[in-house]
């Protein structure tokens, strides 16, 4: 006869998993996968051991594409179907790329995002990067010898709400269980603080192939508090390379080019940026397929005067930013230094010469905010010992408002606020018997709808047929850790819910989501449904485990016969994963987390009774965080 | 647990004007550190739902409660005291005045483009605010004088709109 195994109160009876979970940081020039491997966070390397992953894709005629570094080697003789750079289209219309006519991409000119027409077929941003998230995806699969449980992507502290959106949506086309967007200064931070012990108010200056950061954070015993953020979501070390080739065409005098030759010379042009970083001159030799040959020297001197107004295009975010959270030049301890675009000596210089203090360099520029964002997941996923904790609290970047009448804006939330936020705004009808009303959502600091970000309109149906100015629509506006809006209405006389249709300004709504879902999984030959099956079933154990852990802990909340009614739920999902029927798991799924509403409830009532209970401790510091000791690293 | 509390009892502070800054930002840090989303990450759906409610009201009642001009207005709300409409005409006519003044002298300095003056201004304006909350403060706790106070606290709204006009006005010298 078998024993029964019984658990000492309080312990889990399974010994404790590691989930495996990673940190990407999906760049303008270069993506990064990173994880936590024994407590030491660490980038994953390609087969090559190159750790760095070139945000390139290069589209080919049979529906397949190429990433990376081998994309990146053709993207002279095959401009039009090599796509760099793609983060710069995300969440955009075509309009709002700064001299598209430039680039060698045939655009698709429909209204709404932008998308590009390549020898695969039209590519939206979104799958673009979606490719360069599945090379590394499976990188880190192959590496951790197991599907990943949880994955943190890096996005600008700057990006909007529409940039956002599209990078969740690129990581669920690439199959990836996003647990959280996490802000790039932000990520930095934490791998800086942690491994520095550090306290204070630190400025993080992040200055990126394609974007450009600055954020404000008050760091206090393993709290990274964001105290504000600023930046430019479309400048980055691209436009130094920009100013060089410029500069090379003034200085050669050559005549406008092919795309070819504007290719070729665009890579001259950060080869000479890059040469820069450690010599005083830099030689630029090409020989064009026009026959013209350039033969030219750029100096550090040229270099920093031809740059000169980029770098004072960074510092009016970086006053800005300083004067939102209250603070001046003096208040900052220390301003880390993240990007690889802040290798460039004048960007070292100028900020030093702002901050009035050297910038703190002592993290690779290229891999900090991968490794945060690795630290953050490896957190998230429940890996972390209880004395490594630690709490980020982040903020929205850019207001969000409404449009009311006469195309002026109304904010909602304000720049800066911490999130999750939410507010809610009440709105009536203005005719008899009105049944719908629209609701424009725009993300901006300036007065006038026509000057703010587009991002969706709300269309909400169902009001109850009032007179005119009867009816009190109440619409809540939410937004989550991701920095995700989220809206919902309900007509207030009635309690009615008004049911909402969203349409982003520039974004894919969730039907061709699952278009591309489908098609992508075709064009790869992953069979659709196994890998379905293999999602809920990650889900499931991360379900299972959550209910786990919290019976383990807090099982005295629940009567006992709402216990047997869970244990019976959990060995039916136990079951259910064990088979090969994705319906009976989702349904077993259901169960459990409604049989585990009520609990969730009585847990989280428990944990707020714990912190005001924490006051009564005469020493109130023994209640704060534990204090952070360096040893994460 | 009470969700519908006031801000002040989430905190488990006195409902006063006058306020513990900085045991306020310690206890928002505790209750965060209990409900924030990313203690919630790996949970199940209900439990993220209500971390992300509780995050959020926690939030809520820490922005109304951490700068002067919101936590006043919570007070008075709080005592069921409108505070009236915003707009001029509820006003007496000196502190019109003195409001006329600091936007001419604000739009002259802008027209100048002196960076210094307005610098100038916006410090000469918080010495201003830094007694309106005194003056609050005393109408608040001290005199419970919710009329007087609620006419003080419509005069700081005037201020801080002029305040953030000025920071507007250096942010633009800036560019």
């Amino acid at each position: 006869m078998a024993l029964l195994q019984i658990a000492e109160p309080g312990e889990s009876t399974l010994p404790h998993q590691h989930r495996l979970a990673v940190g990407i940081d999906l760049g303008t020039t270069n993506s990064l996968v990173a994880t936590v491997r024994s407590g030491l966070a660490v980038v994953l390397s390609d087969e090559l051991g190159r750790p760095l992953l070139p945000s390139v894709v290069r589209y080919l005629a049979d529906g397949h594409a190429e990433v990376g570094y081998e994309a990146q080697a053709r993207q002279a003789d095959d401009p039009r179907n090599t796509i760099v750079s793609v983060k710069r289209f995300m969440g955009r219309g075509l309009r709002d790329i700064a001299n598209h006519e430039g680039l060698p991409y045939v655009f698709d000119d429909r209204p709404g995002i932008l998308r590009l027409h390549t020898a695969a077929g039209i590519k939206s941003p979104v799958e673009v990067s979606a490719e360069i998230l599945r090379v590394l995806r499976q990188r880190a699969e192959t590496a951790l010898a197991g599907p990943l449980v949880a994955a943190v992507i890096t996005v600008p502290a700057y990006f909007d709400d529409a940039q956002r959106q599209a990078t969740k949506d690129a990581a669920r086309l690439a199959g990836l269980p996003l647990i959280r967007l996490l802000n790039e200064p932000t990520a930095a931070a934490v791998a800086y603080g942690l491994d520095n012990a550090a306290e204070g108010i630190y400025a993080v200056y992040d200055l990126g192939g394609g974007t450009f950061d600055i954020s404000i954070l008050r760091l206090t015993r393993g709290v990274f508090e964001v105290l504000a953020t600023g930046g430019d979501s479309a400048l980055g070390g691209d436009d130094f390379d920009h100013r060089i080739f410029c500069w090379i065409l003034e200085a050669a005098g050559l005549r406008p080019l092919s795309v070819e030759d504007a290719r070729m010379l665009l890579t001259r042009a950060r080869e000479a940026k890059e040469y820069l970083t450690l010599h005083g001159m830099a030689p630029i030799n090409a020989r064009l397929n026009s026959g013209e040959v350039v033969d030219l020297t750029l100096s550090t001197e040229t270099f920093a005067e031809i740059t000169r107004t980029l770098l004072a295009k960074t510092m009016q975010p970086v006053k800005k930013a300083l004067r939102d959270a209250g603070l001046s030049i003096s208040d900052v301890k220390g301003v880390v230094m993240v990007g690889g675009a802040t290798r460039m000596p004048q960007v070292q210089r100028a900020v030093g010469d702002f901050f009035r203090q050297e910038p703190l360099n002592n993290l690779d520029p290229d891999k900090v905010v991968a490794i945060g964002a690795a630290m953050q997941a490896n957190l998230l996923a429940g890996n972390g010992r209880a004395e490594d904790d630690w709490l980020l609290l982040d903020v929205i970047p850019l207001s969000l408002g409404i449009e009311t009448m006469g195309g002026l804006v109304e904010k909602i939330i304000p720049r800066n606020a911490t999130i999750p936020t939410a507010r809610a705004q009440e709105f009536t009808t203005f005719r008899d018997g009105q049944t719908a009303l629209a609701v424009h959502v725009v993300q901006g600091e300036r007065e006038l709808v026509s000057d703010c970000r587009s991002l969706a309109r709300f269309e909400l149906h169902g009001i109850p047929p009032l007179v005119a100015g009867a009816a009190r629509i109440r619409v809540s506006f939410q937004v989550d850790a991701d920095g995700l809006l989220a809206v919902s209405a309900r007509e207030q006389t009635s309690g009615a819910e008004a049911s909402i249709v969203v349409k982003p300004s520039y974004g894919l709504t969730d039907d061709e989501i699952a278009l591309m879902l489908k098609d992508s999984l075709l064009h790869v030959r992953e069979d659709a449904a196994l890998r379905a099956l293999k999602e809920s079933q990650v889900d499931a154990q991360r379900l299972l485990e959550a209910v786990r852990t919290a019976l383990a802990s807090d099982g005295e909340l629940l009567s006992d016969s709402e216990r047997a009614r869970v244990e019976a739920d959990i060995l039916r999902l136990e079951d259910a994963v064990g088979g090969d029927n994705r319906r009976q798991i989702m349904l077993a799924m259901d169960d459990l987390e409604a049989d585990t509403k009520e609990f969730a409830a009585r847990r989280m009532d428990k944990s707020i009774r714990q912190a005001f209970a924490g006051r009564n401790i005469s020493d109130i510091e023994a209640a704060a965080l534990p204090a952070r000791s360096g040893e994460m690293q | 647990m009470d969700f519908a509390g006031d801000h002040f009892s989430l905190f488990d502070l006195p409902a006063t004007f006058r306020i513990d800054s900085a045991l306020l930002d310690r206890r928002y840090i505790e209750m965060q550190s209990q409900v924030h989303p990313d203690r919630f990450a790996s949970a199940g759906d209900s439990a993220r739902r209500l971390s992300e409610q509780w995050a959020t009201r926690v939030n809520e009642a820490y922005q109304t409660l951490r700068k002067p001009l919101p936590r006043a207005r919570y007070l008075l709300h709080l005592a069921q005291h409108d505070i009236g409409s915003e707009n001029n005409t509820a006003m007496p006519a000196d502190f019109l005045v003195e409001q006329m003044e600091w936007r001419e002298a604000v739009a002259e300095a802008r027209a100048a483009g002196n960076h210094h003056e307005l610098e100038h201004l916006h410090h000469r304006l918080q010495r201003a605010l830094a007694s309106r909350h005194e003056e609050i403060a005393a109408l608040l706790d001290d005199q419970h004088d919710l009329e007087q106070a609620a006419d003080r606290v419509r005069r700081l709204m005037f201020e801080e709109k002029l305040l953030s006009e000025i920071d507007d006005a250096i942010a633009a010298g800036e560019e």
